[in-house]
């Protein structure tokens, strides 16, 4: 399988299966274009491009692309399904997601988790629960060495003190159990003060900062109870935490809606403000929502992907140091292929904790209740939705199978699925466009790079 | 070749017996809450 596209005047095609990439003069292009889906060329088609170029240029890239495909890098066939598709490895659970507060000191109008509480009782983690939760993870990680634990909310911040407690304790736990903890955080920022952001900056691998873009976008999603923006209060915060991180992980993570399309303006507002690593990705709400992301927006949102892509790559040209997390790609290592035909883990090796101690898939399934799974003080008790999610690769999955980006998306998120179509075996038809679209832009920004 | 720039070769399909070590960073554990990106996660062993 291949996939042919062109992105600002680039032609680029990408052998699915071995993963590689080539660019295409405007022949070559018209020439691959004339191959089946089995890679053979139809010789009624060729005789269109020859009358168009001649005989000889079209002779020659017919030659390459051959050459290409007798070297497995065009047409190449899948060698993956066989070996993976059936999960055989014993089931861990490597990493959890710590519902450290079911409270908010926002209420961003697009909130998966309500008003930070997930539709229920507001609460905070007791540490008797967080204790436990470690005691799990080391007991469920089998041989696996690195465990990692985000923080996460609501806002993880309310409840600072049992943070503090629970890294302590893995970091207790880590030498008699040959584990290594790796702790990330998601913050709105509003509580962080330098007290604060130094323990942050010395306990946690990465950071997740949340700020939306330009000020009047961010203010009009990210606000209190009050209906006040945050922006003014959580900038200087975050410029103070990035200068004190220096080069150790962070990302200043946004979320766009319909009411903000033109996104990449957004993307390089966070450029400007001197953050660095950068994302923000698509809302995802029902429709009727009124912010959600609608059908009618694809064609608009997949322009502005290739806008930021050539804004991306000037700021670059300047040397300045900007990363956009949706358009990284390492072309020659990144994940291996068993990774990336399965996805996220949640549901397997990665599960959320509620306050109260209950697992489920991934924090978007916290408090539905047919996803309950367990709690940390008495395991997992829905084995068979456990193996629901052990089944789910990009073989199995129905829109996937025969899907060009599968091996970067890796079937996308379980929870999307779920919620629009009922089904972890499904997807979210827009989700899925948008991130082909992120994926193209992702290939056409490394070919710059790489050509030059 | 004239026409053709090959930007990577084969990365995927290299030693499949030294894949699915599982000590890799899981997705959600990074910035991306609400939707899915695994390539762009780096191999631990790398």
């Amino acid at each position: 399988m291949i996939h042919q596209f062109r992105v600002h005047n680039t032609n680029i095609v990408l052998d699915v299966n071995s993963g590689a990439v080539h660019i295409l003069d405007d022949i070559a292009s018209e020439v691959l274009s004339c191959f089946d889906e089995n890679g053979r060329p139809i010789e009624k088609e060729l005789g269109i491009i020859r009358q168009k170029y001649g005989e000889v240029p079209v002779t020659e890239a017919l030659s390459e692309l051959e050459t290409l495909k007798s070297e497995g890098l065009l047409f190449s066939s899948d060698p993956f399904e066989d070996i993976f598709s059936a999960e055989t490895t014993p089931a861990v659970v490597k990493a959890l997601c710590l519902h450290m507060a079911h409270d908010c000191n926002l209420r961003c109008k697009y909130c998966f988790a309500g008003e930070g509480n997930y539709h229920s009782e507001k609460s905070k983690m007791p540490f008797e629960v967080a204790k436990k939760a470690i005691d799990f993870v080391i007991e469920s990680s089998g041989n696996r060495r690195n465990i990692e634990i985000d923080f996460f909310g609501g806002e993880p911040l309310l409840n600072l003190k049992v943070i503090k407690d629970t890294v302590l304790y893995a970091r207790e736990k880590e030498k008699s159990h040959n584990k290594r903890f790796r702790f990330t955080i998601t913050t709105n920022g509003l509580l962080l003060d330098d007290e604060t952001m130094e323990y942050i900056n010395n306990t946690m691998d990465n950071i997740v900062l949340s700020l939306d873009g330009r000020r009047e976008i961010n203010d009009a999603m990210r606000i209190r109870r009050d209906g006040s923006g945050c922006y003014e209060a959580i900038v200087p915060k975050f410029q103070k935490m990035v200068s004190i991180r220096k080069d150790k992980d962070y990302y200043i993570r946004g979320t766009f809606t319909g009411n903000n399309l033109d996104f990449s303006e957004d993307v390089l507002h966070m450029a400007e403000l001197g953050f660095e690593q950068l994302s923000i990705e698509p809302v995802v709400l029902p429709d009727g929502s009124g912010i959600e992301i609608k059908r009618e927006h694809l064609e608009i949102i997949c322009s502005e992907y290739e806008k930021l892509a050539l804004k991306l790559l000037k700021l670059r040209k300047q040397g300045k140091r900007v990363n956009f997390f949706h358009f990284m790609l390492d072309l020659e290592g990144g994940p291996c292929v068993a990774k990336r035909l399965r996805g996220c883990g949640s549901g397997t090796e990665y599960l959320a904790v509620t306050p109260q101690g209950d697992l489920y898939p991934c924090h978007q399934f916290a408090g539905i209740e047919e996803f309950k799974l367990g709690n940390v003080f008495t395991g997992i008790d829905k084995q068979d939705v456990v193996e629901s999610f052990r089944g789910l690769n990009v073989y199995t999955k129905k829109s996937c199978r025969d899907c060009w980006a599968k091996f970067y998306c890796s079937g996308g998120c379980a929870a999307n699925a779920w919620h629009f179509q009922k089904d972890l075996s499904g997807n979210y038809e827009i989700g899925c466009e948008l991130e082909k679209k992120r994926v193209e832009c992702a290939l056409w920004l490394k070919a710059q790079e790489l050509l030059g | 070749m004239k026409h053709i720039k090959t930007l990577s070769g084969n990365s995927l399909n290299k030693d499949l017996k030294k894949v699915g070590c599982g000590e890799c960073q899981t997705s959600c554990q990074s910035a991306c809450k609400t939707s899915c990106t695994v390539a762009n996660q780096k191999c631990e062993r790398e």
